[in-house]
């Protein structure tokens, strides 16, 4: 079943437009690495997907129901979440405001605090540093703070815009490990947008590369990381 | 020393007011990213509605809960009827219509009650108790002291202790990471507006009986006083409303006891100026973020 789908996506920010009528499908369960060179549309299909970028034309469905017409925050109560690029860690709040925001929505009192303690466990960095206020934070404690934020909420969709950015390629492989067992664990749906391109098809299933703005390429992950001819062209390596 | 103990506790009701209409300001700034200048004209607004529903049913306390519900409506309605439609990230937009609104309430105000003013008659004693021979605090400045206190505390409760807290904080330092954590962000600029021009109303309910009487610009003068307090303080933080609230009011009370009420003014612009050299962020100010 579909999870994610996308027709006749067109999105731009004045002139020639950034996503250009893309389709793209993906079924429920997969983890999905998006590809592409600095200005494919990576972040820009993301933002689209959830709203923070209006569309030109084109559909958005979340397990066949129809999203277009909804604002962010339907969207993500409606089960997609998105882990922005640049650490999205509200530095004014402390580690545990930061990470019970993501499921204030979703959970009454107990069970949020049931939630919470559930990330604490698969990140226990961040357990040590509950009080810690976010700003004093490193880049790999605001990236766990930031996925365990997402996943408090149990999304059924979640959607990571470079979450390996600035991060040392241990914490990087840490963050996807994590990822990829949460994903196998709960059925959640992944597409990970990246430029570390070796790391995102280690973890996932299927790889789609972007090319101003249209899907050049869509194969599963081992076919494409196999190919050198498709990484040269569109991956640059 | 009886005159230092008497404008000493003179200036802790008037810090009070001042440090409750500053924290009105706080939130709104922690709310929605705004100074809202029309804050004084607002609250005037809704202390003459308190002031005509007292008229009319002879009960101060119905007045005052008129006069906060007036002030709760009129900043849900400037925020979802005008603010909400500027352009985001530019603040003058803003700056301009608050003044807008400033000239719209005033005259209007003055249109429809004149611009005489009108005597608004406190609660409880203005008189002194004595202790030792000396005046100090009158039942009205304990009744304004524990008014601003409760609604501080509150207030502080709210924002720190419940999940509305959190969403209402969230959405102002940064509204679109709350949006994507499913925070409904203008609700929150809504709320946030209906509570600080609440919270200013009361201030200047509880400081109009004091004054010469109600007219429209009767709270001009204390959001003068109030935006200086809460840039004393750090416009981010309550705390820092309160203590430079409270030491504002103090100071003004001792330089007008000692000096004269002219130099007060001048001596709030001279406390600014000071605190902005030494600390340009305010008393109280958020602590720089970790980059690395």
């Amino acid at each position: 079943m579909s999870a994610l789908a996308c027709e006749g996506l067109t999105v731009g920010y004045g002139g020639a437009p950034v996503i250009d009528a893309l389709d793209l499908d993906i079924a429920e369960g997969a983890v999905v690495a998006l590809l592409g060179a600095n200005g494919a549309g990576k972040t820009t299909l993301l933002r689209a997907l959830t709203g923070l970028v209006p569309l030109r034309t084109g559909r958005i469905a979340l397990h066949g129901r129809d999203l277009t017409a909804e604002s962010t925050e339907d969207r993500v109560r409606s089960g997609l979440a998105l882990v922005p690029e640049g650490r999205s860690v509200v530095v004014e709040l402390t580690v545990d405001e930061n990470l019970r925001l993501g499921g204030l929505w979703r959970h009454r009192r107990k069970a949020l605090d049931a939630a919470a303690e559930d990330m604490y466990a698969l990140f226990p960095a961040l357990d040590r540093r509950r009080r810690a206020p976010g700003h004093t934070l490193s880049g790999g404690e605001r990236q766990m703070l930031a996925l365990a934020r997402a996943l408090l909420a149990r999304p059924r969709v979640l959607l990571l815009d470079e979450p390996s950015l600035g991060l040392a390629p241990k914490a990087t492989a840490q963050l996807l490990g994590v990822l990829r067992a949460t994903a196998a664990r709960t059925g959640l749906t992944v597409l990970l947008a990246e430029q570390n391109v070796t790391g995102a098809l280690s973890v996932a299933d299927r790889g789609v590369v972007l090319s101003l703005g249209a899907v050049a390429a869509d194969r599963p992950a081992a076919d494409l990381a196999a190919d050198p001819a498709l990484r040269h062209a569109y991956l640059g390596f | 020393m009886d005159r230092f103990v008497f404008l000493a506790a003179a200036g802790l009701a008037r810090g009070a007011v001042l440090a409750l209409f500053a924290l009105s300001l706080v939130i709104v700034w922690r709310t929605a990213r705004a100074v809202n200048f029309a804050q004084a004209a607002m609250a005037a607004a809704a202390v003459y509605a308190a002031f005509a529903v007292t008229a009319a049913t002879g009960s101060y306390w119905a007045g005052l809960a008129t006069g906060l519900a007036a002030g709760a409506l009129l900043g849900a309605g400037a925020e979802r009827g005008l603010m909400r439609r500027l352009p985001a990230h530019a603040p003058l937009p803003g700056i301009i219509v608050a003044i807008g609104l400033v000239m719209v309430l005033q005259a209007g105000l003055a249109i429809a009650f004149g611009p005489e003013h009108r005597p608004m008659h406190p609660p409880f004693s203005q008189r002194p108790f004595l202790i030792g021979g000396v005046p100090v605090l009158s039942p009205y400045d304990l009744f304004t002291l524990a008014a601003a206190a409760a609604v501080m505390a509150a207030l502080a409760l709210l924002f720190n202790r419940t999940p509305l807290g959190l969403q209402l904080r969230a959405a102002a330092f940064a509204p679109e990471t709350a949006r994507l954590l499913g925070v409904r962000v203008p609700r929150m600029a809504t709320l946030g507006w209906a509570l600080s021009v609440a919270a200013a109303s009361l201030a200047a309910l509880l400081l109009v009986p004091t004054e010469l009487g109600l007219n429209p610009h009767a709270v001009d003068l204390l959001f003068v006083n109030a935006f200086a307090v809460a840039v004393i303080g750090g416009l981010d933080s309550p705390a820092g409303a309160l203590l430079a609230g409270i030491g504002t009011g103090l100071l003004v009370s001792l330089v007008t006891g000692y000096v004269s009420a002219s130099a007060a003014p001048l001596a709030v612009l001279a406390l600014m100026t000071l605190v902005l050299l030494v600390r340009p962020g305010g008393l109280l100010a958020p602590k720089e973020a970790r980059t690395a």
